[in-house]
């Protein structure tokens, strides 16, 4: 009998030749990732129970991305940034990004030239971008949203701050062989659909629980039409639906994404065509409809057109689900030659996406200029608002504001005031809604 | 810490408690080591929680009084999918600090469910039914960990609870790296 994707990828790293859905095995870790929210934490468990004169497994294996809390006056978590900074250069730690412009007391001055700081942002599109991302591997981060990676063909996934003391350590942890459910997407997405109108059905579909403890493995000729971005805002929403990893077979894209950042060696991984499978649902994607999550839960489902009167006050453009550069693309498509009608605010994940917004163009324009024609307000490269965050944050909705996001959840007081209300939808649907100042179809604007 | 009976009132919560309800992002700035400064993490635990679903079924209570790190409910009773979404470690260590011994749902979300054992805060038992329907904020709640009963002494009722399985021995031994030890996976610090 076969193995999926992810049972292959467990099995290789547990040095043995297979395993089963259900089985606990110890696995070797290729990378662990924390950021300035878990990494004191971790830094504490892993002092706590190794000692104080403890070594990191790996040196070159442990990556820091602080992206959380950065652009704040917040006095403890400028103290978070200066812990990680101790522990890298205590360590030899290669790979941290840091906010060197975080120095003094009070509100940070941002980065002027994004291309001129180590610091990167948001985790998730950095590793990628920085080729901390390649397929058969396995990469752990003290971040939920670490599923993304699955986009890469490898399995990702997100553990809390004993789990990853523990690999800090050891670079080892346990984990239970989930089953596999699978997606199969057949045809390809109309030019008004973007990745987030699937996932956000499929969340719909099979509910914030539908994959607890399991595998989301996508397939297809219509997962593969995608774009890799497209794929990782695929991935980063499967812990939405409870899901232990998302995954994405790697293709010719992939590799060839991933040789163009990174020289370290890797092995494409395929699941056989006799792997057993928890179950297997097919969409048609060519049939899918602009699809908003309504407050306050991810599963709960409609179509931008069935929410079309609903009054927004804020629009939110940006994180690891909706902040990347074909986000932002989307986004200019719609916005260009258009202005907002309620506070719109532009997050971009990283200062690589910053900085491309200065490098891609629609109708002529960069996308920079784009948003401030329209009268979008854009901020530095970090989380921001999509969890809230400290009082001060860029674009925390701070009272009871009717607010459609490209970010990832909409629980109650997500993005900072438990009064407000949050719509999750398409940077499409978000850009169109911010214009019109309702819940908009994009088809209204894409013509 | 298994083989013991936590005894104490119950604070009843609805579906998807995620971890943005049970400690918001504003407040994961805190100290989790300083004895101290993480008493805080009990001041907001279940601060993110609406109103109106604070302490079911009227709702209106605030599971930390104004001012304080400390509950008076020790015993959390929720509905399906418990501590969904983020990773953040410093749900179970809130609850642990505000007083919680113990979590009684009908299901967790995964990273909750293993932050909860391997960190050693509290016990994530499952109920076969919902108990969020039937019990009451304030009630007198016992459970048997071992026998894998609960029992609400204010309404004379008793429910089996789901078996902790093999994740038992990690809460005998107090927490993942304390199991580890006494298993010679790690050697002792």
């Amino acid at each position: 009998m076969g193995m999926t994707l992810t049972e292959k990828i467990l099995a290789r790293h547990a040095g043995r030749p297979r395993v089963e859905a259900g089985e606990n095995v110890w696995v070797n870790t290729d990378i662990l990732m924390t950021h300035d929210v878990c990494g004191p934490g971790t830094i504490g468990v892993f002092r706590k129970h190794f000692g104080p004169g403890a070594r990191v497994f790996d040196p070159e294996r442990v990556v820091i991305i602080p992206d959380h809390y950065i652009f704040t006056a917040d006095v403890h978590a400028h103290r978070n940034i200066e812990i990680l900074r101790a522990f890298v250069k205590e360590q030899g730690i290669k790979y941290f990004y840091d906010p060197d412009f975080v120095k003094a007391e009070g509100f940070p001055s941002p980065y002027r030239d994004p291309q001129k700081t180590n610091y990167k942002g948001v985790c998730h599109i950095a590793l990628p971008e920085e080729g901390h991302t390649r397929p058969g591997e396995i990469l752990l981060g003290t971040d939920s949203h670490t599923c993304t990676a699955g986009a890469f063909g490898e399995f990702a996934t997100g553990i809390g701050n004993t789990d990853a003391g523990f690999v800090m350590g050891t670079g080892k942890t346990w984990l239970r062989v989930p089953e596999t459910m699978k997606f199969v997407l057949h045809n390809r997405l109309p030019e008004y659909l973007m990745a987030k109108d699937i996932i956000l059905h499929v969340i719909g579909d099979i509910g914030v629980d539908g994959a607890t403890y399991r595998a989301m493995e996508f397939d297809g000729e219509g997962v593969f039409s995608l774009s890799i971005e497209e794929r990782m805002t695929i991935c980063n929403m499967a812990i939405e639906a409870g899901g232990k990893n998302g995954i994405i077979p790697a293709d010719e894209l992939t590799e060839n994404f991933v040789r163009a950042r990174t020289n370290k060696p890797f092995e494409v991984v395929k699941s056989d065509p006799d792997a057993t499978y928890h179950s297997v649902r097919e969409y048609d994607l060519s049939r899918l409809e602009p699809t908003v999550a309504k407050p306050h839960s991810p599963d709960n489902r409609a179509t931008a057109r069935e929410v079309s009167d609903v009054k927004l006050t804020r629009a939110y453009i940006g994180s690891c689900t909706g902040g990347k550069i074909e986000d932002f693309e989307a986004a200019a498509r719609i916005l260009e030659g258009k202005t907002v009608s309620v506070a719109t605010f532009v997050v971009p994940a990283t200062t690589e996406v910053d900085s491309e917004l200065d490098q891609r163009k629609v109708n002529g324009k960069t996308l920079r200029d784009i948003f401030k024609a329209a009268g979008a307000q854009t901020g530095p490269a970090s989380c921001a608002a999509c969890l809230g965050g400290p009082a001060d944050t860029f674009g925390r909705l701070n009272g009871p504001e009717v607010c459609i996001s490209t970010t990832n959840r909409n629980f109650p007081g997500r993005m900072g005031s438990k009064a407000a209300q949050v719509f999750l939808a398409s940077p499409y649907t978000v850009a169109a809604s911010a214009v019109r100042g309702y819940i908009t179809d994009p088809r209204e604007y894409l013509r | 810490m298994e083989n013991e009976t936590i005894r104490g009132k119950a604070y009843i919560l609805g579906d998807d408690i995620d971890t943005d309800q049970i400690i918001p992002a504003e407040h994961l700035v805190y100290d989790l080591d300083d004895p101290e400064e993480s008493k805080k993490y009990g001041t907001f635990a279940l601060s993110g929680v609406p109103p109106d679903r604070a302490g079911l079924p009227e709702g209106g209570t605030p599971f930390v009084p104004e001012g304080a790190w400390r509950s008076r409910f020790q015993i959390i009773v929720a509905g399906k999918n418990f501590g969904c979404g983020s990773s953040r470690e410093h749900a179970p260590f809130a609850l642990a600090k505000a007083g919680v011994r113990a979590v009684v749902a009908t299901s967790y979300a995964r990273i909750f469910y293993r932050n909860s054992i391997n960190g050693g805060y509290l016990i994530p038992a499952t109920s076969r039914e919902d108990l969020s329907r039937l019990f009451r904020t304030g009630d007198e709640v016992e459970i048997d960990v071992e026998a894998g009963m609960i029992r609400n002494l204010t309404q004379g009722l008793e429910k089996e609870m789901v078996p902790l399985g093999d994740v038992s021995a990690i809460i005998q031994a107090g927490n993942v790296f304390e199991y580890a030890k006494q298993v010679g996976m790690v050697s002792a610090a």
